[in-house]
C-alpha cells in the first residue's frame, strides 16, 4: 500500500511533465492539423537553456532557490518560445497550403537539426547540474517502506497545476483564447472577421513552447542531468499522451499525460521496468484500435 | 462611392472564374447580384477579401485600393461577410461567436452593439450560452448576421442568406436586410438565388453569368427584364 502510494506520487510527477509537453502537440495539431515532431526537441532545447541559466547563476553566487528558479523559468520560457516561433516561421509557414506530408517531413528535419545543433554546440555528453532542491516530506512510514514526496516533486506538481489552470483560463476566457479557438475551427472565417491568422498560429507555437520550457526546467531540477537526446523519447511519450487523451483536446492532453506517467511508474514498479516504454506504446496501439479519437477527443465527423 | 471593382479578374487554380468584373456600390445602397449556380457569385464576394486575389483589375473600398491587402486587413477596413453556409464557429457559444465578431472593433461600442444584435434577434440572447452548432439553420443564419454586425461594418456582404431556410426565416432575412438599410443606413451587397425577393429589396442589381456581368440596372428594371424573368424568375422556380 505504501509502495503503491509512492508510485502514485512518482507517476503524477512524471505525468505532469508529459502533460505540459503534450499540450504543445495538441494545440498545434488543433490549429494547423500537423504533428510538430520538433516539439520534443524544443523541450530538450529548453532544458539546455535551463542548465545554462543555472550555471550562470551559480557563477554569480546566487543561492536563493526561489529566486534562481524564477529566473531560470523566465529565461527558459523567453528563449524557448523564441525557438518555437522560429521553427514555425522557418520550417512550417512556407509550406502552408502544400500537401499534408510536406510540413510533417519538415518537422522531422527540424527535429534532427535541433538535436544535431545542440550536440555540436553543447557536446554529446550528459550535462549535470548540482542538485537544486534536495530532501522532501515523509508522508507515511511503515516498518518496511517510507513514502516520501520530494520537494522537487511537490514543486513540479504544483507548478504544473498552476500552469494548467492559467492556461485553461487563457484559452477559455480571454479574447486571445477565443481567437485561438476560432482559428482552430475555421481559419478562413477567422481571417474574414479581421483576425490575423498567421499571428495567432505564431502565438500558439510560442505558447506550446513555453509550456515545454516549464517542463524542461522541471526535468532539469528533477533529474539533474540532461543530454541532447532527451527530447526524442519525452516527445514521443508526450505525443502518445496527446493521442491517448484525444489529439486536439486540451483537457485530453493533460489527462493523457497523467495517465502515461502513472502507467509508466506502476508498470516499472510491479512488472518489468525495462519494458516500461513497450507498455506505454502498447497502450497507444490499444487506444487507437478501440477508441481512435482518444479518451476525450471528438470523433472526426465532417458536417456539411 | 463605397466600393468599386474595376476590370477584376480572378482565378481559382486553373479556373478563370471572374472575367473583368465592373461593379459599383454607393453609400447607403442595397445592391443585389443574381446569377445561376457556378456563375461566380461567391468567388466575386471572396475576391473582395483577396481570396483569391484579383489577378488583374483593382478593388477600391472607401477611397482606398485594397486589391493587394491581406484578408484580415481588408476586414478591418470595415467590410463584413455573412458567408455562404454561415460558417459560424460550432464549438463556441453563441455569445463567443458574437464576441469574435467584435474582436477587431472598438471595445467601447461592445455593449451597444451586442444590445442592438440582441434586440434584432432575441433568440440569440435566449441561447447565448448554448453551443452555436446546436442552433437550427435559421438561428445560425441570424447568428452569422449578428456576428458580422458586431464589427460595425461600413459594407455588409450577404452571400445566399436565404439558402436552405424555412420560409418564415427567409421572410425575416429580407425584412432584416431592409431594416438594416433603412434604419441603420447600412450599405449592403447581397448575393441571392432567390432572385424575385432579392431584386425587390435592391436599389440596383447586377446579373452575373459565367464570370461576367451581363446585365445591370435598378432592381425594378431587372425584375421587368424579359431575360431576367426567363432565366431567373419564371423558369428557376425560386419565385
Amino acid at each position: 500500500m505504501a509502495y503503491a502510494l509512492q508510485q502514485l506520487i512518482n507517476g503524477l510527477t512524471l505525468g505532469s511533465m508529459y502533460g505540459l509537453i503534450a499540450i504543445g502537440y495538441t494545440m498545434v495539431y488543433g490549429i494547423i492539423g500537423m504533428i510538430n515532431f520538433a516539439h520534443g526537441d524544443i523541450f530538450m532545447v529548453s532544458a539546455f537553456i535551463a542548465v545554462t541559466a543555472f550555471t550562470l547563476l551559480a557563477a554569480a553566487d546566487v543561492t536563493s532557490v526561489p529566486l534562481a528558479l524564477t529566473f531560470v523559468l523566465i529565461v527558459s520560457i523567453f528563449f524557448t518560445s523564441a525557438y518555437g516561433w522560429a521553427v514555425e516561421r522557418i520550417a512550417y509557414r512556407p509550406l502552408r497550403g502544400s500537401t499534408r506530408l510536406a510540413p510533417l517531413i519538415s518537422a522531422i528535419g527540424m527535429s534532427i537539426f535541433l538535436q544535431n545543433a545542440v550536440q555540436l554546440t553543447q557536446g554529446a555528453r550528459v550535462k549535470p547540474i548540482p542538485p537544486v532542491i534536495q530532501g522532501g516530506l515523509e508522508v507515511w512510514s511503515t516498518p518496511e517502506f517510507t513514502v516520501q514526496i520530494g520537494w522537487s516533486q511537490l514543486l513540479i506538481i504544483a507548478v504544473t497545476v498552476v500552469m494548467m489552470v492559467g492556461f485553461t483560463w487563457l484559452i477559455t476566457q480571454t479574447p486571445f483564447g477565443r481567437q485561438q479557438r476560432s482559428c482552430e475551427q475555421d481559419r478562413t472565417m477567422a481571417s474574414l472577421l479581421g483576425i490575423n491568422v498567421d499571428r495567432t498560429i505564431s502565438f500558439t507555437f510560442m505558447l506550446g513552447a513555453s509550456l515545454a520550457a516549464v517542463a524542461g526546467v522541471m526535468v532539469t531540477v528533477y533529474y539533474g542531468v540532461i543530454d541532447f537526446y532527451i527530447g526524442f523519447l519525452a516527445g514521443i511519450k508526450a505525443f502518445t499522451a496527446a493521442v491517448l487523451g484525444g489529439i486536439g483536446s486540451l483537457p485530453g492532453a493533460m489527462l493523457g499525460g497523467l495517465l502515461i506517467g502513472l502507467i509508466e511508474s506502476f508498470w516499472s514498479a510491479y512488472l518489468w521496468a525495462e519494458y516500461k516504454d513497450v507498455a506505454t506504446f502498447a497502450i497507444l496501439v490499444l487506444v487507437l484500435m478501440l477508441r481512435p479519437s482518444g479518451l476525450l477527443g471528438r470523433p472526426e465527423v465532417e458536417k456539411v | 462611392m463605397m466600393l468599386t471593382m474595376e476590370g477584376v479578374h480572378a482565378h481559382y487554380g486553373h479556373i478563370h472564374a471572374l472575367h473583368g468584373i465592373d461593379v459599383e456600390v454607393q453609400v447607403g445602397e442595397i445592391v443585389t447580384l443574381i446569377g445561376a449556380n457556378g456563375a461566380g457569385k461567391s468567388t466575386l464576394m471572396m475576391s473582395l477579401f483577396g481570396r483569391p486575389q484579383a489577378s488583374a483589375g483593382r478593388i477600391v473600398f472607401d477611397g482606398e485600393d485594397i486589391t493587394h491587402l491581406h484578408t484580415h486587413d481588408i476586414a478591418r477596413r470595415g467590410i463584413a461577410l455573412v458567408p455562404e453556409g454561415r460558417r459560424i464557429f460550432p464549438r463556441m457559444t453563441v455569445l463567443e461567436n458574437l464576441q469574435i465578431g467584435a474582436a477587431q472593433a472598438d471595445p467601447a461600442n461592445y455593449d451597444a452593439d451586442i444590445a442592438r444584435v440582441y434586440a434584432m434577434f432575441p433568440i440569440l440572447q435566449e441561447r447565448q450560452s448554448q453551443r452555436a452548432g446546436t442552433l437550427s439553420g435559421g438561428e445560425q443564419q441570424m447568428l452569422a448576421i449578428g456576428r458580422a454586425l458586431m464589427s460595425r461594418p461600413k459594407l455588409l456582404l450577404l452571400d445566399e442568406p436565404s439558402l436552405g431556410l424555412a420560409p418564415i426565416y427567409i421572410r425575416r432575412i429580407f425584412q432584416i436586410v431592409r431594416e438594416l438599410n433603412r434604419d441603420h443606413g447600412m450599405t449592403i451587397l447581397l448575393v441571392e438565388q432567390n432572385a424575385n425577393q432579392a431584386l425587390k429589396v435592391a436599389h440596383r442589381a447586377y446579373v452575373l453569368q459565367h464570370g461576367e456581368i451581363t446585365l445591370s440596372g435598378t432592381g425594378a428594371e431587372l425584375l421587368a427584364s424579359p431575360e431576367v424573368r426567363a432565366a431567373y424568375l419564371e423558369g428557376g422556380g425560386h419565385a
